[in-house]
């Protein structure tokens, strides 16, 4: 919050808009990946769907964006729940290959409708209320520190209890009576509302919208920043959606060599910090601890 | 017209069956998901046809380039995949991810960004089959995935090695306690599946060209076909290959061609909801 401070033209603030949009999609995916122990490559998908949803109500059907966003991120949850029940038995990398399906198909099906989706060129939307970077800076700062909350507060619930049972182990989790498909389906929901939300918000915000929003590669980036921060950790989520968002910014410089320098810093250190980055820190500054004393 | 879509379709469904094979042998070896697979595929195809072009004949360039797939495999596997072991699942899929998006980025710089041809290996002259025409390569593609699945079913069945890596893939402790070097299997696994991905690469590019980021979808499909036949069964990556490659054809040809992709992945998806362990997969225990 203190980040104004230090933001001094609008390139930072739209930066700094991207990384909250961002971490808002990770804290919720952090629900399904992170909690319930669930892997999804297809979250892109519902990102697209949320924020396509939303522009194509108001672009084309002349509904007021206060209205579309609720309505798009309502559609989109229905779809999770009803595409996730049978996908959710699956487990492990079957999982990750049918999630993985449903995202290809619904990023070549926004590619292929250009009636409605205006196809691989993209299409306009109408802005929110909110405008200007300043203004937007803190609605999607205020939205971020809500999502944040009801995660700290819906991991000490019941169900968030649940969830990491699951995590651990699924037939030890069954065993003491949680209801293990139920509870897979609310994370999985759940971080899918949460995805199409912060896909809406990025939609109104940019004010231009295209297919790639819904790629494989998107789905894998937002997976990369759960991980990358650390599965199971909030902060986790927030911080590896901060550093994976400005990390690509601060590589343009090396220009062509960009791509090839992201890999390998995804590489190393995920081969070094395989725990992710808060859960390495948080171990480190305990070792310091202990030696302090 | 259906004999043309079949051809076509099968031409498809074996390089399919080939990057497949490739995800089955490193996931049985380290239960390792290699998302780089499909760069095995771009490289090989990229680094043929740039030999090809500095003049170099066509049967070593191929040969050269499987090599140098090979080598890359060899690397991946000792500097990213072995220092990593014993992480967990999503943490492996991010290292692979991560090397495949540093391959790219690579033959980007090494490389271009254009779209390279490579010549077809005896000729572009059509052969007239009844109504349906038939390209050379088309004859080298199925050609050569024969030999290959009855090369690879001679390795595992009937070299010491290649036993050496089934017993792995069955039990990693065991073999280790009756002398088997899991470092050399999982090394031979690697290579050996970066030479099945780059022929793959080679086989297709006088078809359909060859780029620096062929290697996505080829490795998305190659998935697709692996799971679809159950992960780590050899014959079920071949016959998800077949079958993945035989239903996008017949889609794109009589319902959309622009759907081309989606066929494939509903396909996929309808079997693992009847078949949740994919066409020869085996119900495996959980360990609690």
């Amino acid at each position: 919050m203190a980040l104004p401070l230090v933001l001094t033209n609008n390139y930072t603030y739209e930066i700094a808009i991207l990384v909250g949009l961002n971490a808002i999609v990770c804290v919720g995916l952090n629900f399904l990946i992170g909690y319930a122990g669930q892997i999804s490559l297809g979250h892109a998908g519902f990102y697209a769907l949320g924020a396509y949803g939303s522009a194509v109500l108001s672009a084309r059907y002349g509904v007021y964006p206060v209205i579309s966003v609720p309505l798009a991120v309502g559609g989109v949850a229905m779809l999770a729940w009803l595409v996730g029940k049978p996908v959710l038995r699956l487990k492990g990398h079957y999982l990750a290959m049918a999630t993985l399906g449903l995202g290809v198909i619904v990023s070549v099906v926004l590619a292929n409708e250009d009636w409605l989706t205006g196809g691989p060129d993209g299409m306009t939307v109408p802005p929110l209320f909110i405008t200007g970077e300043k203004a937007w800076y803190w609605a999607v700062g205020a939205v971020l520190l809500l999502t944040v909350w009801l995660a700290q507060n819906l991991i000490d619930s019941p169900r968030g209890r649940a969830w990491r049972a699951l995590h651990g182990s699924e037939v030890a989790a069954a065993a003491v009576g949680i209801d293990a498909a139920r509870h897979k389906l609310a994370a999985f929901v759940l971080s899918a509302a949460i995805a199409a939300f912060a896909g809406a918000l990025t939609a109104h915000y940019a004010g231009f919208l295209t297919p790639s929003k819904a790629s494989f590669l998107h789905s894998v980036e937002l997976v990369t920043m759960v991980v990358f921060g650390g599965m199971g950790s909030t902060l986790g989520a927030v911080l590896g959606a901060a550093v994976l968002t400005t990390l690509p910014q601060l590589l343009t410089v090396f220009k062509e060599y960009e791509m090839a320098l992201f890999g390998a810093l995804l590489m190393l250190t995920m081969i070094f910090m395989p725990q992710g980055l808060v859960p390495t820190l948080e171990k480190l500054l305990a070792a310091a601890g202990r030696k302090a004393e | 017209m259906i004999a043309q879509t079949l051809l076509s379709g099968l031409t498809a469904g074996a390089i399919y069956a080939l990057v497949a094979l490739g995800f089955a042998i490193i996931y049985n070896a380290s239960h390792v998901i290699n998302f780089a697979q499909g760069e095995f595929v771009m490289i090989g195809g990229m680094a043929a046809a740039s030999l090809v072009e500095t003049g170099l004949p066509l049967p070593l360039s191929i040969l050269l380039s499987v090599g140098i797939a090979v080598l890359v495999g060899l690397v991946l596997e000792k500097l990213a995949i072995e220092p990593a072991r014993g992480a967990s699942v999503v943490t492996l899929i991010i290292i692979t991810i991560g090397a495949s998006i540093l391959l790219r980025g690579l033959a980007a710089l090494v490389w271009d960004k254009k779209i390279h041809p490579l010549p077809a290996f005896s000729g572009d002259a059509p052969i007239a089959i009844g109504t349906a025409t038939l390209l050379p390569q088309t004859l080298w593609v199925l050609g050569t995935t024969v030999v290959v699945v009855a090369l690879l079913w001679w390795f595992f069945n009937r070299t010491l090695t290649g036993k050496a890596i089934l017993a792995v893939s069955v039990n990693r402790l065991a073999a280790e306690l009756m002398g088997i070097s899991v470092r050399r299997v999982l090394a031979v696994s690697f290579g050996l599946s970066a030479a099945l991905g780059a022929l793959a690469g080679i086989l297709i590019a006088p078809i359909s060209f060859t780029s620096w980021d062929v290697g996505v979808m080829l490795g998305l499909k190659g998935f697709a076909a692996a799971i679809l036949g159950g992960l780590g069964s050899g014959p079920g990556a071949i016959a998800g290959g077949l079958a993945l490659g035989l239903i996008e054809a017949l889609g794109a040809g009589y319902l959309s061609s622009a759907y081309k992709d989606v066929f494939a992945f509903v396909l996929l998806l309808s079997a693992l909801v009847f078949l949740p362990n994919g066409l020869a997969g085996r119900r495996v225990a959980e360990r609690v």
